[in-house]
């Protein structure tokens, strides 16, 4: 029993972290962390982070890649997507060009990684500082404004960013809170169904009082969440962005082959050639995907700012680094998943966050960050380490 | 009788679940040179890096006594403060570095943060000339020839005032001049006092140089031979290093019908893949038939998982040429992919290094040569895929709680079924099998070797690789003999025996 208790520890080590740290802020601030507007700001602020860490984690997978430029890829197609729009342009045209923008800036790196080995570190800084200075030129080193509603809607920026209440509900966002206790009974029927049919086919199935101990926290987590969202302004459209990405993400990596094989490169690229499965077009495949990432970020970020500037994402590249290592991906590869990279998205979130509540000087805030990933770091070595 | 220098006394070490050194005595006299032979895995090389430190104090049973006292050493310059000093198999020189930079790797001349160069060079070009090896102390590493490099190893070992010089199969990677010259190097240091402790398969190079030769088997000395007091030859070498007689360690295989050739190899040629120069596979000839085992037998470093790799979709080497025949027709098969689909399986050697992926489970390693067997348009039926898994755990006796459980939990037998059960799902037609039993207990080798029945009862043929010669004995219809890069024998299962092999490979070690 001791054993097993010890293991849940471990395997969820950084969301009890992630719980500590909500405590301490919780005190710290009189509470104010888990205002509603904090919830809120919390998930849009950090929707770039989201986003680019479900790309950052493929590559990661096949063997601690890492991708720096993806920083300046969200100012770049960012850029081109507000000079497009301030001529004019259709908005779907433009969302059509950012992404095409994204997936090439992604196979230009993808190649040169994959096929001619050029170490993912080195290509991917020439690319951080190619993609800036792009930036720049397309912007013309000025701030260009995006005054495209339909635009800015969709993607979760200027003042309307919230899904309409179509319940219009009174004292609080009803449609927000019925899509809330909507997911949880989704999720709580997918759950039983799960249940019933690996255990009528007579698979191993989880214990009983563990299964449903772990439903009824995540359904209490997602309507309380809603509950707090619903309280402010409802759903901010970033969020379903977020959630999309998430889902598809997590779809991908644990139930597709090419998520088999992402994770098959990044634990023994030998064994996963001998299997027949080309590791170039692994490695090709996850910097394409990062590329498409990067655009998406790119689209959400000027939509949030209402403007693009030649500044933007500067430093993105490692907060969704950042996220993937707290969030227990392998800095060797093979091993991660999205629902690490969440804890780990929400973790420097509510770091970054608590901290200015509390008005902690930003440059000792730095100086937590930094610490928070060493520490997440150096906990994933020493464990590897006691396998071996 | 001269002053004993070394004795190792009830060495005992242990691998988990690998006992791979038992009780081991051994003697060393001043100034003599000592050879140590066995098969592979006997055990030699692992009780060299407990004498050098490698394996440290309190790893080991039993002890060590040096000089007349006993050693605890901790590390590698534990043991070379005191003058032992060992020689890799492989080289340990870093190839962008001069060879005097190399020489004092570690242990730089000059003062505490300040290299004299002058002084380096120097004492440099003083113990190259002692090896006899006329270069320049400046000349890059990579810039000279394996048989340099080995010297350039020698001279190191001078350098770190060597009184007790372990040489790892010195001459495995030279030719034969540059072999001799070794050897006579060694017989040169044996005039001036130095003690040598050599490690060879090549036995003709024992006979010449040896002054007592221990035999190692089974993580055993068996026996030491006095060269100058009984007759040496290798035939009585090889009695001692084969000398167990086979019992019926291997399940019979009854009614198996042997049928037409399967895969037929013609005139395969393959080169190394940095040094392009290099012959590692040599116009090599042979087939498999149908329920037919037939293995192929060879020493460390004879070329004989190359040979496979080439085979299976070009995975190793350059240079490749020759005719591949599956099924009577020619074939060409440019990676592992277009080899898994011509029904070829490869069951790599190096389980770990190139085989499973440990950090993922028994269900995700069964089924990845053959992903598209449960997962349709690129999505997986996790069911159809849990379900192969649990198939195959029970097939080939999977010890393991669950398919979910980490091939990286799961002891060396057990993984090699992973191993197996991965291939198998790939439904081949021929199986090559690379030293399918290695480092894994008896009773799972027994299981092992019944899986292989099993598969040739089925009707498809397996190529075993193996070091062990009562394996191949035991488990092929026919036995290929293949050393240095060539195949230099062929014999039917009933014919052979551990002697006559061992012969055939030295004859044609002699030959050239």
């Amino acid at each position: 029993m001791n054993l097993k208790v010890m293991d849940v520890l471990k395997k969820y080590t950084m969301t009890f972290a992630l719980i500590a740290v909500v405590i301490f802020f919780f005190i710290n601030t009189d509470g104010k962390i888990l205002f509603p507007q904090n919830i809120n700001n919390l998930i849009s602020q950090n929707a770039y982070v989201f986003v680019l860490a479900a790309g950052m984690l493929l590559c990661i997978l096949t063997g601690g890649n890492i991708d720096l430029a993806c920083g300046s890829v969200v100012c770049f197609v960012g850029g081109i997507g507000a000079v497009m729009m301030d001529a004019d342009i259709n908005e779907w045209v433009a969302v059509v060009v950012m992404i095409i923008g994204g997936l090439l800036v992604g196979a230009w790196q993808g190649f040169w990684i994959a096929y001619i080995k050029v170490p993912p570190f080195i290509a991917t800084l020439a690319g951080m500082y190619a993609f800036r200075g792009l930036s720049n030129i397309v912007l013309q080193g000025f701030t260009v404004g995006i005054r495209n509603e339909t635009f800015l809607n969709v993607f979760g920026g200027g003042a309307d960013c919230y899904v309409p209440d179509f319940l219009h509900g009174t004292n609080m966002n009803m449609t927000c809170m019925v899509a809330g206790i909507v997911i949880a009974v989704i999720y709580v029927a997918a759950v039983i169904k799960n249940r019933i049919s690996a255990q009528s086919k007579g698979y191993e199935v989880a214990p009983l009082y563990s299964e449903l101990g772990k439903m009824i926290v995540i359904c209490a987590v997602v309507i309380w969440i809603f509950y707090k969202l619903a309280n402010y302004k409802g759903i901010p459209a970033a969020l379903i962005w977020i959630a999309v990405v998430l889902l598809a993400y997590a779809y991908i990596t644990q139930n597709t082959t090419m998520g088999r094989y992402l994770y098959a490169v990044g634990g023994n690229e030998k064994a996963t050639r001998l299997s027949g499965i080309d590791p170039r077009k692994i490695y090709f495949f996850a910097y394409v995907n990062m590329g498409l990432m990067a655009g998406l970020a790119g689209i959400l970020t000027v939509a949030r700012a209402t403007q693009a500037q030649p500044t933007f994402g500067q430093g993105y590249e490692m907060d969704a680094i950042a996220a993937c290592f707290i969030g227990g991906a392998s800095a060797y590869g093979g091993e991660g998943n999205v629902f690490g990279i969440v804890i780990g998205a929400v973790l420097m979130g509510v770091i970054n966050m608590g901290m200015s509540i509390m008005g902690v000087n930003a440059n000792y805030q730095k100086v937590v960050k930094g610490i928070v990933v060493l520490a997440a770091i150096i906990f994933d070595v020493l464990s590897n380490k006691k396998k071996k | 009788m001269g002053k004993v220098l070394l004795e190792m006394k009830n060495i005992t070490k242990t691998f988990p679940g690998v006992k791979a050194l038992d009780n081991v005595n051994f003697q060393v006299e001043e100034g003599e040179i000592h050879a140590l032979v066995g098969e592979n895995g006997a055990g030699k090389s692992t009780l060299m890096n407990v004498l050098s430190g490698i394996y440290p104090y309190g790893s080991y049973e039993g002890d060590i006594v040096y000089n007349g006292e006993v050693c605890q050493f901790q590390k590698i310059t534990d043991s070379e403060a005191k003058g032992i000093v060992i020689i890799h198999q492989e080289l340990a020189l870093v190839p962008q570095m001069s060879i005097g930079e190399n020489m004092f790797l570690g242990n730089e001349r000059g003062k505490k943060n300040a290299i004299n160069w002058n002084e380096t060079y120097g004492e440099a070009d003083k113990y190259l000339k002692m090896v006899g090896l006329s270069e320049s102390s400046r000349v890059l590493i990579k810039d000279i020839g394996t048989g340099k490099q080995q010297l350039v190893e020698i001279a190191k070992a001078l350098a770190k005032n060597a009184k007790l010089l372990i040489l790892d199969e010195p001459t495995s990677s030279l030719n034969e001049t540059d072999s001799r010259a070794l050897l006579d190097l060694m017989l040169e240091f044996k005039k001036q006092g130095m003690t040598m402790i050599i490690i060879t398969h090549k036995l003709n190079e024992v006979v010449y140089v040896a002054d007592k030769i221990t035999v190692v088997r089974d993580g055993s000395t068996v026996e030491t031979m006095d060269c100058h007091t009984m007759e040496i030859n290798e035939d009585r070498i090889i009695r001692g290093m084969v000398g167990r007689e086979i019992t019926d360690r291997f399940p019979k295989r009854s009614n198996v019908e042997i049928g037409q050739v399967n895969m037929e190899v013609r005139d395969w040629t393959v080169y190394h893949p940095v040094y392009a120069e290099r012959k590692v596979v040599d116009g090599v000839n042979m087939n498999v038939k149908k329920g037919e085992v037939v293995g192929i037998y060879g020493l460390m470093g004879a070329g004989r998982t190359e040979l496979a790799m080439s085979i299976f979709g070009k995975s190793y080497g350059t240079g490749i040429s020759g005719t591949l025949l599956l099924n009577g027709k020619e074939v060409s098969l440019k990676n592992p992919r277009e080899a898994i689909d011509a029904k070829l399986a490869y069951v790599t050697e190096d389980r770990k290094g190139n085989g499973l992926v440990l950090s993922n489970s028994i269900r995700v390693n069964t089924s990845l040569a053959n992903m598209v067997g449960v997962s349709d348009k690129g999505i997986i039926d996790m069911d159809k895929e849990y379900q192969v898994a649990v198939e195959y755990k029970d097939k080939l006796k999977t010890k393991t709680p669950s398919v979910e459980q980490n091939v990286g939990n799961l002891s060396g037998g057990n993984q090699q079924k992973v191993l197996l059960a991965k291939w198998m799902f790939t439904d081949p037609d021929i199986l090559i099998l690379d030293e399918p039993t290695r480092g894994i207990d008896v009773g799972a080798k027994y299981e092992i070797y019944c899986i292989i029945n099993d598969l040739v009862k089925a009707g498809k043929s397996v190529v075993m690789i193996s070091s062990e010669l009562p394996e191949v004995i035991g488990m092929s219809d026919r036995i290929y003999i293949m050393n240095e890069g060539k195949f230099v024998g062929e014999m039917k299962a009933d014919e052979a025996t551990q002697e006559n092999i061992m012969a055939c490979i030295l004859q044609s070690g002699r030959g050239e």
